[in-house]
């Protein structure tokens, strides 16, 4: 570690600040395009214009848009981002709710989807070119181009309509014991991973295979390494940081995926929580759920560049 | 995903000038015949679809929901007794239809501003690419859930809005194809003739990155399908009365419990089509790369 990994970093974490400032530009000015506004929305058909006026006042919605935007963002950074317009409750208080069970379910996929990813990618790179390879490759571009809902649909007909092992839907309330966790969870895990160890695999297999073309792996070779030796001892050390650039960045598809998977199981997750907020209108909600769906890709795309900056030995050794 | 145009750039670099390529024979291997058979079909299907359907997308044909299959109704019957396999030859067009109409939009915008930025060079293209890398960091899924939440959902918001989630990457691609053409010197030789700006770009650089731009293009086909149907299947895309497949699986998941064809066989179009597209483009690549 030394001054330019230092610097390069500082630059990329400067960068990724820059793009979520951009990103809430962004995302507030979408939400606020509307030709009619949140005072109206709130307020129905049949509102006379005094009471639209005097809840567009209470909104603060006769500012202009980047007043309002300060407002909002000042809000967002302290942990205030409005009132839902539908039921009144504070944003903060529904969110809070609804995040822990999404984290969870994200820390269980990730937790079974990377393991599993790794050794089909770097097992189908050691062994290029063989069936098991063929297999693997052809069963992840099948997965990674068919939708999520088909994989989920397919996955309930067979666990729980045929085989009758699993319940359709996610009942998270009443998880006593280890048992009813798995029946819970099974399901989305299943379904997730499916996803995310196709991306997962497929980066990691080129990542290998980028190491194993390389020069000190033919010295190796010649030397009589063996090929796991080759593979765990030489290529894997230098191929970590792509691997972790790859883990990272498959692990942002997981945000796609989360909203259908928790749509169509019917989890109490904060992407059910966003859906229903665009089903009705609820532009505050809407806000705060999309920012923090962008909040949570940036992360993971800024660490997958910063694992790419401090795993590169020639910005080490400089 | 991100190594893609760094390859196809270097395909690009190694062909020979088009005019030294001799006439090849056609041929595929058979993984892309399929893939081929399979598109083909499906754009006939958008086309003609609804004639040769055999009752009305509306039409309540059958008393029994969630039918299997037989010989009356081929695919079985959908969640109010009608026939499936009608209901998914009409939902084509749509399918297909926004689908199409978005990755040329898309696609035709991010090149044209590739083009652009290429020629012009210096702070427009910096601009360019700076914010048009913002508007990638947006999830996709997440700008179409926003978009809908402020416009409402119509097949012309569908378009724009899978449009604009897609036309960042088309743009980054075709500008590092534009950016590797220009170096070329039959580009530095128009430009030396004094030819004009309109005139290097449409017919010395863009007939050289034709190539890859397509298949592209056939990618970001996929991944507007994908989108489109995922959100009808969030019941946020198509509306009803119309339903392409991802409103089929929707409005027919009540099935589910009970196995019912109806909520397999739309998710199972979409997925032919988009496997269809990949297997096609896939082979085409490779046959060049093999080739070269």
């Amino acid at each position: 570690m030394n001054g330019t990994v230092g610097r390069l970093i500082i630059n990329r974490l400067g960068l990724g600040i820059l793009t979520l400032l951009l990103v809430s530009i962004g995302v507030f000015l979408i939400t606020n395009l509307l030709p009619g506004d949140a005072a109206q929305a709130a307020l129905g058909q049949s509102a006379t214009p005094e009471t639209v006026a005097a809840l567009r006042l209470q909104f603060g919605l006769d500012q202009p848009a980047p007043v309002r935007y300060f407002y909002w963002l000042s809000g967002l950074l302290s942990g205030n981002p409005g009132i839902s317009l539908v039921n009144n409750v504070p944003v903060a208080q529904l969110i809070a709710g609804r995040l822990p069970s999404s984290l969870l379910l994200a820390a269980v996929t990730a937790a079974v989807s990377v393991p599993i990813a790794l050794t089909l990618g770097i097992t189908s790179a050691m062994y290029r070119g063989s069936l098991f390879d063929r297999v693997v490759s052809v069963g992840s571009v099948s997965m990674v181009s068919v939708p999520e809902f088909l994989v989920a649909t397919i996955a309930v007909m067979i666990f729980a309509v045929k085989l009758r092992w699993l319940s359709a839907l996610s009942h998270t309330a009443d998880i006593a014991s280890a048992g009813q966790f798995l029946k819970a969870y099974a399901m989305p895990v299943l379904t997730l991973c499916c996803v995310i160890v196709a991306q997962m695999s497929r980066m990691t297999r080129a990542a290998v295979i980028d190491q194993l073309s390389s020069s000190y792996v033919e010295m190796a070779a010649l030397k009589g390494a063996r090929p796991t030796r080759i593979v765990l001892t030489h290529a894997l050390p230098n191929a970590i940081g792509p691997i972790a650039n790859a883990v990272a960045l498959s692990l942002s598809y997981l945000l796609g995926g989360v909203i259908i998977v928790e749509s169509i199981f019917n989890y109490p997750g904060i992407a059910s929580l966003m859906i229903d907020a665009v089903t009705t209108r609820d532009m505050p909600l809407v806000q705060a759920c999309a920012m923090i769906f962008c909040c949570a890709y940036l992360l993971l795309v800024l660490a997958a560049d910063i694992c790419a900056i401090v795993s590169n030995p020639r910005l080490r050794n400089r | 995903m991100n190594t893609m145009p760094n390859s196809n750039v270097v395909v690009a670099d190694k062909l020979p000038p088009p005019s030294t390529v001799k006439p090849r024979r056609f041929s595929m291997p058979i993984l892309g015949l399929i893939g081929l058979c399979i598109v083909v079909f499906w754009l006939l299907m958008a086309v003609i679809g609804p004639t040769i359907s055999p009752y009305d997308a509306g039409q309540i044909v059958d008393a029994d929901v969630f039918g299997g299959l037989s010989r009356k109704l081929l695919l079985g019957s959908d969640y109010l007794g009608r026939d499936m396999l009608s209901r998914i030859l009409f939902g084509t067009r749509y399918t297909i239809g926004l689908a199409l109409a978005a990755t040329l939009l898309a696609c035709s915008i991010g090149t044209g501003l590739a083009l652009c930025a290429a020629l012009a060079g210096g702070w427009v293209d910096a601009v360019m690419s700076r914010t048009l890398d913002a508007l990638i960091s947006i999830p996709s899924k997440m700008f179409a859930l926003m978009m809908v939440a402020s416009f409402g959902s119509s097949p012309e918001l569908l378009i724009i809005t899978a449009a604009i989630t897609y036309m960042p990457g088309s743009y980054r691609i075709s500008r590092a194809l534009a950016v590797n053409v220009q170096t070329m010197e039959y580009v530095q030789a128009a430009r030396a003739r004094g030819e004009g700006a309109l005139y290097i770009t449409c017919i010395e650089m863009l007939p050289n990155m034709i190539r890859p731009v397509l298949a592209d293009a056939g990618l970001r086909f996929v991944f507007v399908v994908l989108l489109l149907s995922g959100l009808s299947f969030l019941s946020l895309g198509v509306q009803p009365p119309d339903a392409d497949w991802g409103s089929l699986v929707r409005e027919n998941i009540a099935g589910l419990g009970e196995g019912a064809p109806a909520v397999i066989m739309p998710a199972l179009a979409i997925a032919t089509l988009t496997i269809g597209v990949n297997l096609l483009i896939d082979n085409l690549r490779g046959k060049r790369s093999r080739k070269d």
